[in-house]
């Protein structure tokens, strides 16, 4: 049943797409055929599955930095008034710069380098994750912690079985929306201020007006982020979750 | 700072407890409160309820510092501590959660304690599985199991239903008769504590004191219905004398 109203869904999109294309045309919306042929003959040449690898490890690199960092500066936040006071005008200015100002910064000062382009990814997402991770840190459960006090835990037991596990929500939370923010980003970066990978490429077809190179690009990168999705992330979360009563 | 007497035991001399309340002015929580508690014994305190008495624990235990006073723990100063919740970490089965608290533990000590607590067959569960009762009993487990120096029991039987409050409390003398531990046993219930302490402390209304200490001679086990019963009027005549 819930297979059948997922495909459905799809052929639903399929068909609007396909009817779009017949009334905008070929120039403006390719059909789906035309894409899927576009990406059978960019994975042939090789530029495909290069330009993925570019950006995915992009989106990797960033995305796991990204993640540290807030994961630390957010428990810092969460627990201490003091670093909460001194870092929240921080967050807050940069959480409200946006993202092209970051980027366009980030290349001026520190040229159209690889480091420049991580590194602007980076500070887009650090906010949202630490924001997210300091909610969590904030609803710590003091109990526990007396608990892990009186019976003398050391620190890193109590980071792991403790506090951790009551982060694994946020964490979660965090890691989901951080991964499609910074695959949109990267592409943004690539766009502006690199030589390869799945936004240049996109930039280029741009350039020349081909849609059907765009789509091209774009869906092979969706299903790549789907199947980290379904591969690694929902795993990841039936496996910290794994203590929760369900129902029978 | 000289050791006052016997290093084993438990020397809890508080001088006053207080805290400011929202509108600025003081609060007292304790008074002066003195006691100890020999090695091996089982102390009792009991006192009406919001008399502070689960403040003292937490000063006893060390997670309150903010007092006025000394308190001095027996030797080493391992703790076994059973709140008022069972406070297991939900994510970890009851082994684990007994186990992370005391790594130290041999599988034999603990196959003996999950047999004594009738959770053998409970070991591979989460907290959210069990029922009230069986977490109270891992949380007796845990304390247990680290071999403490100082039991510390804030009213572990709060809220269970009567048949299940007796078997708890029929477990826990069993386990302090088979390895003899200093412990200290908060209540407000004067027939929770008859079979279990060797001595009660019987506390005022806030700002607590002792307003009375009562030995109990006889070991737990050769405690006669007649022993209970006169020990039970002695503790509600010094409660009634207190309230007047």
């Amino acid at each position: 049943m819930n297979v059948a109203l997922r495909l459905a869904s799809i052929t639903l999109l399929l068909a609007l797409w396909f009817a779009g294309a017949q009334l905008a045309g070929p120039r403006l919306l390719p059909t789906p055929q035309a894409v899927v042929l576009a990406i059978v003959t960019e994975a042939r040449s090789g530029a495909l599955a290069f330009n993925l690898g570019v950006t995915l490890s992009r989106v990797v690199a960033a995305f796991s930095i990204a993640m540290l960092l807030g994961t630390l500066l957010g428990l810092a936040m969460g627990r201490y008034r003091t670093a909460d006071r001194i870092g929240d005008p921080w967050l807050v200015l940069l959480l409200n710069l946006p993202a092209l100002v970051i980027i366009v910064l980030a290349y001026i000062w520190a040229g159209l380098t690889e480091t420049a382009a991580l590194a602007a990814v980076v500070l887009n997402k650090l906010p949202l994750a630490i924001v997210t991770v300091r909610e969590g840190a904030r609803a710590l459960d003091r109990n526990l912690d007396e608990m892990a006090a009186v019976f003398g835990m050391s620190r890193w037991k109590r980071f792991r079985h403790v506090v951790l596990p009551q982060l694994a929500p946020y964490l979660a939370a965090a890691s989901r929306s951080g991964l499609s923010l910074v695959w949109k980003i990267v592409l943004i970066v690539e766009l502006l201020g690199r030589p390869n990978g799945v936004g240049f490429e996109i930039g280029t077809a741009f350039q020349l007006f081909d849609v059907t190179k765009i789509l091209a690009y774009a869906l092979a990168f969706v299903a790549v982020m789907l199947a980290i999705e379904i591969f690694a992330v929902q795993p990841f979360e039936r496996y910290v979750s794994r203590w929760r009563p369900r129902p029978a | 700072m000289s050791r006052a007497g016997d290093p084993d035991r438990l020397e809890v001399r508080v001088k006053r407890k207080s805290y400011r309340n929202a509108a600025g002015g003081r609060v007292d929580v304790l008074g002066d409160i003195s006691f100890s508690v020999a090695r091996g014994e089982v102390a009792a305190l009991i006192g009406p309820s919001g008399c502070g008495k689960t403040t003292l624990l937490r000063i006893v235990v060390g997670l309150d510092a903010d007092f006025e006073g000394v308190v001095q723990l027996p030797a080493y100063g391992t703790l076994g501590v059973v709140f008022q919740e069972p406070r297991l970490l939900p994510w970890r089965t009851v082994e684990q959660n007994v186990r992370l608290a005391a790594p130290q533990a041999s599988d034999a000590v603990l196959d003996a304690l999950f047999g004594v607590l009738g959770l053998g067959e409970h070991r591979r569960h989460y907290p959210g599985e069990l029922s009230v009762g069986l977490a109270r009993r891992v949380a007796l487990a845990r304390a247990f199991a680290v071999d403490p120096e100082l039991l510390v029991l804030d009213e572990p039987f709060v809220s269970l239903d009567g048949e299940l409050a007796t078997r708890l409390r029929a477990e826990l003398a069993e386990l302090v008769t088979r390895r003899p531990v200093t412990t200290l046993l908060v209540s407000h219930d004067v027939d929770e504590v008859i079979g279990l302490a060797d001595r009660v402390f019987l506390l005022s209304g806030k700002p607590a004191q002792v307003v009375a200490d009562v030995p109990i001679q006889n070991p737990r086990s050769v405690r006669t219905a007649d022993e209970v019963a006169a020990i039970r009027d002695a503790l509600m005549q010094s409660r009634a004398v207190q309230s007047v």
